[in-house]
């Protein structure tokens, strides 16, 4: 038997196969390429950008204040959701704390009670202190906290990314390239 | 009719499809699985036509744009002939839907149906159920609204925990660093495309295997299934006991799915369409998000977990739970179907369906959520003030004005994450309420730094007063004798 000879159509049949995988290889990198593109752009730092928050004197010694910001990075269909808020409590003089909005628990917005100097989220009821620290239900950690400066009587913070549990420690953690 | 008949024959001498179609519709099945249990399967792909046609429609007039989608669903609910009517329709859709795969689901593993040799059948079920369970996800997503921002949030939230992938993970969902126009985008192909396509093939598998390997016999209690008889028993009983399919059984399948499409109709007319809610614009932050109904359990369970248990549970839980159904016709894909004979099943389900109840029926109210309004809108009712004294009094207004009253209820009125507080007294000494109140614990926080020394002094003067009638507050019996003892020269315990 001729068994060990290849036909020419079975050649031509293997060419075929190796020939579309070939294709399929090519083709799959900008495809993977695509999907992945909201990590990798993630690595440009458009989004790290330092945000105003605005004049220093809008925010009183010993009180703790609702600040909105946009985010640095627009794109033309994203409507109201660049908008962003996060809570200012100004300490004394320079000295600034900025939480993000979002309940270190899940992420739901969390509101400031000055009467009881507490921060409450309506969630699953996560309570924090005055300045962050983690008072009672189920988050396990602090509220976030933003990087700022003040510079010029102005505030800035680096608020570009939406802070969650996991993704907290390369937020504030580790030091962030500046943009 | 003579015309109708030549053109009917002129397709099937082209498609050829009539034969086939009439061996699948007179099939046998056995007497036995001409039963009301039997008609959730095909109620559920019914819905899911249903969900196709009016998401078809829907599609017409809806933008998934973060800036248009929103006033979009607000021009299908008001300005559209009948939008409100197809987007309500689309919307009880999916809750019915949800609801009639697992009661599906419940029916096919109380019958024993997942046995030998459906197994296949039973596994690509457990992958309908997860794509119908995405569908309603990402359905609560495209109604961009508040809801659906936060709930975004907390999907993302849930993402990054995963260890080492978890914020990349992030990024992938959200389309970029934040919730935008990227992430509804996503949800709108996911939603649209990619799972109904899924869901198109995986039907039609689910489908040819029901019909490749028979619909399941009524259980008999001591009818074991056996790997090496089972088929030929099968094929003896539709022989022997068997109809055909059309019209012995299939009339209660069409009645149940006009009733069901009935029902669906009638509960949107009813109670209109849902939402949407407040503009997903993030600066509204005065809102509490809710997830909808068939996600209300896991909302309660994330609010009740003890933090450390939480992320190990959001991680491992559903992995977990997964698995166990895939292997479960592995794990029993042979012997007793009848529940009869399966107790363990029986109480699997009941403990299953008692559990995810009580959790919905605890997320109706959340007790385990401050009321943010209680310390301004509940008064203390007046029986607790009559007859109290200025300093009691005072105590009375620094428990409103710091918002005890937030998480502790007076007169059944405000928060319930912590006790109420009506006979508080009887439960805590007068040195207990300081150190509760000043150190927090058990979940309080500690309001040291918030209180000056007078206001804790009044605060806990007003809670003394708070026992029933003719019951004395708590005392601490070694208090009394140390007071007791101070006038016979001994000196004071030393506190």
């Amino acid at each position: 038997m001729a068994d060990e000879s290849i036909s020419r159509r079975g050649l031509f049949m293997k060419l075929g196969i190796l020939f579309n995988g070939l294709v399929a290889t090519a083709l799959a990198v900008p495809i993977v390429g695509f999907v992945l593109s909201s990590i990798t752009r993630g690595r440009s730092n458009a989004y790290l950008a330092w945000v105003p928050l605005g004049p220093v004197n809008q925010f009183p010694e010993g009180e703790t204040r609702l600040a909105t910001f946009k985010n640095p990075n627009v794109m033309p269909t994203d409507g109201k959701t660049v908008d962003t808020s996060c809570w200012v409590r100004r300490v004394e003089g320079d000295q600034f704390q900025v939480f993000a909005i979002n309940c270190a628990h899940l992420g739901c917005p969390v509101r400031w009670f000055p009467q009881s100097g507490l921060f409450m989220c309506p969630c699953h009821g996560g309570a924090y202190y005055r300045d962050g620290s983690r008072a009672s239900g189920p988050p396990e950690r602090g509220l976030f906290e933003y990087p700022h400066k003040v510079e010029n009587g102005l505030i800035t913070i680096q608020a570009g990314e939406l802070p969650t549990p996991g993704a907290s420690a390369a937020l504030i953690g580790k030091k962030l390239p500046c943009a | 009719m003579r015309l109708i008949s030549q053109i009917g024959e002129w397709f099937d001498q082209r498609l050829q499809l009539a034969a086939p179609i009439r061996e699948i519709s007179e099939h046998p099945v056995p007497r036995s699985s001409a039963s009301w249990w039997y008609v959730f399967g095909s109620a559920a792909l019914t819905i899911f036509v249903l969900q196709i046609v009016t998401g078809i429609l829907l599609a017409m007039i809806y933008v998934p744009s973060a800036g248009e989608a929103w006033s979009s669903l607000q021009s299908l609910n008001h300005d559209v002939t009948l939008g409100w009517f197809i987007r309500a329709m689309h919307g009880w859709g999916s809750n019915f839907m949800v609801a009639v795969v697992l009661i599906h689901m419940m029916q096919v593993f109380l019958f024993g149906a997942y046995k030998f040799p459906r197994e296949l059948t039973w596994i690509i079920g457990i992958f309908l159920l997860l794509m119908t369970l995405g569908m309603a996800f990402s359905g609560q997503v495209l109604r961009f609204d508040q809801d659906a921002y936060w709930g975004l949030g907390i999907g993302a939230s849930i993402a990054s925990r995963v260890p080492i992938i978890g914020p990349f993970a992030v990024k992938l969902m959200l389309g970029g660093p934040i919730i935008a126009g990227a992430t509804l985008s996503r949800f709108f192909a996911l939603h649209v495309f990619v799972i109904p396509g899924m869901l198109v093939g995986f039907v039609s598998l689910h489908l040819l295997m029901v019909l490749k390997l028979g619909i399941n016999e009524w259980p008999m209690p001591g009818r074991l299934v056996k790997r090496s008889t089972y088929v030929s028993e099968y094929h003896e009983l539709t022989k022997k006991d068997g109809a055909p399919f059309v019209p012995y059984a299939v009339w209660k399948d069409m009645f149940f799915v006009a009733f069901i499409l009935v029902a669906i109709a009638a509960c949107a007319v009813y109670f209109g369409p849902f939402g949407p809610t407040g503009r997903p614009d993030p600066t509204i932050i005065q809102t509490s998000p809710k997830p909808d109904y068939f996600f209300l359990w896991l909302y309660a369970l994330l609010s009740l977990l003890p933090p450390s248990m939480e992320t190990p549970a959001l991680l491992i839980g559903p992995v977990v739970v997964i698995l166990l159904l895939l292997l479960l016709p592995f794990l029993s894909g042979e012997g007793e179907k009848s529940w009869r004979r399966r107790p363990i099943a029986v109480l699997t389900i009941s403990l299953i369906a008692i559990s995810l109840g009580t959790l919905t029926h605890l997320s109706g109210y959340t007790p385990w959520s401050p009321h943010m309004n209680a310390w301004s809108g509940d008064p203390v009712p007046d029986r607790f003030l009559h007859g109290t004294t200025a300093l009691q009094r005072q105590g009375a207004l620094v428990f409103q004005v710091k918002q005890c009253r937030n998480c502790h209820s007076l007169g059944d009125l405000g928060g319930q994450r912590g006790p109420a507080l009506d006979s508080v007294a009887v439960r805590l000494t007068e040195d207990q309420l300081i150190r509760q109140v000043i150190q927090g614990g058990g979940n309080m926080p500690a309001y040291g730094k918030n209180l000056s020394p007078a206001e804790t002094t009044a605060l806990v003067a007003f809670l003394e007063t708070l026992h029933p009638a003719g019951q004395a507050p708590a005392r601490d019996a070694s208090r009394d004798l140390a007071l007791s003892e101070t006038p016979e020269g001994h000196a004071p315990a030393q506190p």
